[in-house]
């Protein structure tokens, strides 16, 4: 255990050393990962506070149940029964036809055109509260009432919920494809750096493979190297991207002032902040593995 | 415990480097190989660390036969041998102390420990107020020394050198070999190669003289 810990140690104290030997060009790789990833993590948090605006702003759904002029007393009792029983719905409203028509005289303008007519046109309807649920859920709650029987016509807006799902999703695959390449470049980059070291570090190499060193044992101190400045670079992209939010913010704060509306850019959850964090360090551990595979496979006696 | 059997080595380029090489080498001998250059000396000696592979015959060293030895069991074999190399390999970016640890570290050799015999190792070749010192500072012998303290402070079981005397005065060749023979005494298992002849004058020990490849008996 104590000899395992002085091999780590020995890797990490080989890494620091690179740092402080090499500290723009270190710094420089940081930046350039750090600004890489700041990418895809500032549209992932636009796309996250853009669906938590939806979900604030959109109305809970509602549905509007029109029945066949002709239902019965026994018939609308049935829908009702449907209504009670039926889970997602939260809450409903009987309006029947004779107060959907006060209502629409007391609008006024189309007053006198219903005064003249013989009888009252408009069904019974229902308006319906449900839970809030994905456009899909709602699509299948909207089939189901529209099989009722007796039911004319049922109403939902499902229209703009949609078409924002679909911009969103369109989002996400922007998010995954920048990330993806733009991971593809981190490994590279890293690739590159462990690369550089490797070549100052030849002699040592030679040598200790020469004596007896494992693959490992001279695979660490990069792999250490290689995640450490991933990691760092994770730190960067989380410092520009919380920087990004609060001066947004501020500019934010003014144009939604004008509309009367109060909404802040949010910073992303602390799992998504980790994750952040971890996963560049994994590239940049990738990206040295690789490198210095790519090396030892070339030294190797055929 | 170094048995060859018709091992023959071809460079890519088609050279014949060693031409159906057989000898057995006992545990606790030593044996000098020598032979103009070009002789096959070095990749005689190469072949035993695994540094090189042969083109075909069977290389025995220690019980295992390493002429198909897996990749990942090469570093447990060279951890078994100190190798005296003829260009040193000494790393200029460290004193030599770390130098001689190096081994140890590679070996995960528990640290307290390691010291005692990184000093003990160059104690033994005369180095040992020199520990502090940069190689860039040590003369053509002291590095040679260096070099050999690196090779014996794991307390390998079978010591291998490439011509340790090559580019040094008689004096301090003679002052190499006895290092060599003391080794050899506390049960080291020694292969030296070398073309110096006046060196090996009289010597009790074994010879394997190499000419072209070929070994004469």
């Amino acid at each position: 255990m104590n000899t395992w810990l002085a091999q780590h140690w020995l890797a990490i104290i080989f890494t620091l050393k690179q740092f402080i030997l090499t500290p723009f060009a270190s710094m420089f790789s940081i930046f350039v990962i750090g600004i890489a990833f700041s990418l895809p993590v500032g549209t992932y948090m636009l796309l996250d506070n853009i669906q938590s605006f939806s979900k604030q702003t959109a109305d809970t759904p509602q549905f509007s149940l029109f029945l066949e002029l002709n239902a019965s007393k026994s018939e609308i009792e049935t829908i009702k029964q449907h209504l009670e029983q039926h889970p997602q719905v939260i809450s409903f409203q009987f309006i029947p036809k004779q107060q959907a028509l006060q209502q629409l005289m007391q609008v006024g303008t189309s007053g006198h055109a219903i005064n003249s007519l013989t009888h009252n046109p408009l069904p019974d309807a229902f308006t319906v509260t449900t839970q809030h649920a994905s456009p899909k859920v709602l699509e299948q709650l909207y089939e189901t009432m529209q099989k009722w029987p007796n039911i004319e016509y049922v109403q939902f807006d499902s229209v703009w919920t949609k078409r924002l799902d679909a911009i969103l999703e369109l989002g996400r695959f922007v998010t995954i494809l920048l990330a993806t390449l733009l991971s593809t470049a981190l490994i590279m980059v890293i690739f590159n750096t462990i690369r550089l070291q490797i070549l100052t570090k030849r002699d040592e190499i030679e040598v200790s493979k020469l004596i007896g060193a494992t693959d490992n044992f001279v695979r660490r101190p990069f792999l250490y190297f290689g995640a450490i400045q991933g990691f760092l670079g994770g730190i960067t992209a989380l410092a520009i991207v919380t920087f990004s939010i609060l001066t947004i913010n501020k500019e934010l704060v003014f144009l939604f002032d004008l509309y009367s509306i109060s909404f802040q850019l949010q910073h992303l959850s602390i799992e998504d902040n980790l994750s952040l964090l971890l996963f560049p360090t994994w590239l940049g551990w990738l990206g040295a593995r690789l490198s210095v595979a790519s090396y030892l496979w070339q030294i190797e006696p055929k | 415990m170094i048995k060859f059997n018709k091992v023959y080595k071809y460079f890519p380029d088609g050279f014949c480097a060693l031409n159906k090489i057989t000898f057995t080498i006992d545990t606790g001998e030593m044996v000098f190989v020598t032979g103009h250059s070009g002789a096959g000396k070095s990749t005689l000696l190469k072949l035993i660390a695994a540094i090189e592979r042969p083109t075909s015959g069977e290389i025995v060293v220690s019980g295992q036969n390493i002429e198909r030895l897996k990749k990942n069991v090469i570093p447990i074999l060279r951890r078994n041998i100190g190798l005296v190399f003829q260009d040193h390999k000494i790393l200029f970016d460290r004193n030599v102390f770390a130098n001689v640890l190096l081994p140890l570290q590679i070996s995960s050799f528990d640290s307290k420990a390691a010291a005692g015999r990184v000093r003990a190792a160059l104690d033994k070749v005369g180095l040992l107020k020199k520990e502090k010192a940069l190689p860039i500072t040590l003369s053509g012998g002291e590095r040679q020394r260096l070099c050999i303290a690196r090779a014996v402070v794991h307390r390998p079981s079978i010591l291998i050198a490439d011509e340790p005397t090559g580019n040094l005065d008689a004096a301090y060749a003679q002052d190499i070999m006895q290092m060599f023979k003391s080794f050899n005494q506390v049960g080291v298992t020694v292969l030296m190669a070398t073309h110096d002849a006046t060196l090996l004058k009289d010597t009790p020990h074994r010879i394997l003289a190499l000419n072209h490849g070929n070994l004469a008996v």
